[in-house]
């Protein structure tokens, strides 16, 4: 989208994002999500007296790898307490880092070549989750909020970006590049609809050039398409606003998926009224060189390098391939793609695979090796296997796994030889003169016709591609 | 120093903290927040140019815990200290919005 008149989008975005480990920021309960209500609770991520929080050192590690990826300074960090009064934290304050964060100043490299400042990426616990019931007052308890604390003190890493972004798709490629990384560094899982990643979008608008405009915070961008709707909408309505005589406030504002609109939420308060001060039950947080360098050593290669590399394989690769590459990226499946092109597979056909049927079937994905997946695209491209039927073999291997041949012997895909092939598209010739002289003259259609009835005679164990080798060398 | 703080100083910091204050309350806590900034504000009298922040008194950096779960609390136990619990949940009176 492009506003009206010389204006100008600025968006500046802070993506929270679970991590991934096995217990809370502070105490040992279990992270994790859809456990029932309540139940990883223990006294320090209830708040109650006495109990005192002791850093997870895994959530330390992970923080540390989103800031190496994003080309952050390490630092020497604290923490401090944000205070306010809302039950979904118990404590009445929030552990988070505030003037000391211990990832500083970093960057992202989106695939169209711009680059987004990071300004800091920073340690916090998590909120619990509150559920407001109907408000009619009649019935008992509908006056109540319900909450919930298995995911206060949930480990979280908040990445917040410079004011550097210039448009709504500039933004989604941000988030979305974003994600890929927070995946690849084991950190987070990405998983937007359950919350594990959460983005909130400052958004202002400006004449080109001019100073940064008010800006207004909006909330409850649960996809990539809700941040990208949900940015066009809020610039229109500031410039709207201006045009119209009338002045942006600052403001947090709630994005509504249905409407398709923002409105106000609450006016911001003052940064200090949250009070920060130093969290003193928690001491400094300083990684040394040798920890440092021990994270760096495990980090693997990022989306954006895994991309280049899987995109050089490919000899001038069509749109469609790019997607492909987009979706496989995304899911981690370029390992497969890379092993099977190094073991002689054909590497469009394996990304073509991999983008469909194993994007496909991704929650079985780690019952398929490297060595099973390579193997029936080898089995495709000799044409040992139609495409229906490596299709069909990927969706059992991603069901229950196993061996590539041994299943398409178990379903009778050994194909024909090429000599009984031929002695039934004789047969087939003979029955059907006709159809076989229009062929002859160039009607390509009947090529289909004697597939079908090939496929039908061989009840399907016949390859497509070699019925037409068959039929063109008798033309 | 105390002259520095004002009433509405005060009033502001007690709404924050969610305390609601008398006027005579607003009155005597003015003064006595007062001197007791004035205190704190004996420091700048001192030279402190090299003298680094301290946050903690023990110097101590570093310190963190494995991450291995330990046993949760009983739901039923913890429910139980609550005012008032639904569905496995606390509950609280009716809260608007989002929090912060």
């Amino acid at each position: 989208m492009t506003l009206p008149n010389g204006w100008e989008i600025v968006v500046g975005l802070e993506v929270h994002t679970e991590l991934k480990t096995a217990t809370k920021m502070f105490c040992g309960c279990a992270n994790r999500f859809g456990a029932e209500p309540n139940t990883n609770v223990c006294p320090v991520c209830l708040g109650l007296p006495g109990s005192l929080p002791v850093l997870n050192v895994r959530a330390v590690d992970l923080a540390m790898a989103i800031g190496m990826a994003l080309h952050c300074t390490i630092a020497p960090s604290t923490f401090h307490r944000k205070n306010y009064f809302y039950p979904d934290m118990p404590k009445d304050f929030q552990i988070s880092q505030y003037d000391l964060p211990i990832n500083k100043g970093g960057y992202l490299d989106l695939p169209d070549a711009s680059r987004v400042s990071i300004e800091r990426a920073h340690l916090e616990e998590d909120t619990g989750k509150s559920t407001h019931l109907g408000g009619s007052g009649r019935i008992h308890g509908a006056d109540r909020s319900l909450v919930d604390y298995n995911r206060s003190g949930v480990p979280l890493v908040e990445i917040v970006s410079g004011p550097d972004i210039r448009s709504s798709s500039q933004a989604r490629a941000y988030a979305s590049e974003l994600r890929g990384i927070l995946i690849a560094t084991g950190a987070s899982d990405g998983r937007m609809e359950e919350g594990s990643m959460r983005i909130d979008a400052n958004v202002s608008v400006r004449q080109a050039d001019a100073e940064f405009g008010t800006r207004c915070e909006i909330k409850n961008l649960n996809s990539l398409r809700s941040l990208q709707r949900a940015i066009d909408y809020e610039a229109m309505r500031q410039v709207e606003l201006i045009e119209a005589g009338g002045t942006v406030r600052q403001e947090t504002r709630h994005w509504d998926e249905i409407l398709g609109a923002t409105s106000t939420m609450r006016i911001k308060e003052e940064a200090d009224d949250y009070r920060y001060f130093r969290e003193p039950d928690l001491v400094d947080l300083a990684p040394d060189q040798a920890w440092q360098d021990r994270i760096r050593s495990q980090l693997g290669p990022m989306p954006a390098q895994r991309r280049r590399e899987l995109t050089a394989r490919l000899t001038s690769a069509t749109q469609a391939q790019l997607d492909a590459v987009e979706v496989v990226i995304d899911l981690g499946l370029d390992r497969l793609v890379n092993y099977a092109a190094d073991g002689g597979a054909d590497v469009s056909l394996a990304l073509s695979r991999a983008a469909n049927e194993l994007a496909g079937g991704i929650e079985g994905v780690d019952r398929l090796t490297p060595e099973a997946f390579c193997a029936t695209v080898l089995m495709e491209q000799r044409g040992e296997l139609s495409s229906t039927q490596a299709k069909t073999v990927l969706g059992e291997l991603l069901a229950s796994g196993g061996d590539p041949h041994a299943i398409a012997g178990t379903m009778g895909f050994e194909q024909l030889s090429s000599d009984s092939l031929g002695e039934t598209v004789d047969e087939l010739i003979e029955r059907h003169p006709d159809e076989w002289t229009r062929y002859r003259e160039g009607d390509e259609k009947l090529a289909q016709f004697f597939i079908g009835q090939v496929m039908k005679a061989t009840k399907g164990r016949a390859n497509g591609k070699a019925v037409i080798a068959e039929l063109q060398a008798r033309r | 120093m105390s002259s520095s703080l004002r009433r509405e100083d005060v009033a502001k910091v007690a709404q924050l903290a969610r305390l609601s204050l008398s006027d005579d309350e607003l009155d005597k806590f003015t003064e006595q927040l007062g001197q007791v900034l004035e205190h704190a504000n004996d420091m700048g009298t001192l030279n402190l140019e090299n003298v680094v922040a301290t946050a903690h008194p023990f110097g101590l950096i570093n310190v963190v815990r494995d991450d291995v779960v330990r046993p949760s609390l009983d739901r039923s136990e913890v429910l139980a200290m609550a005012p008032d619990a639904r569905d496995g949940r606390f509950a609280v009176p009716r809260i608007m919005g989002e929090a912060p």
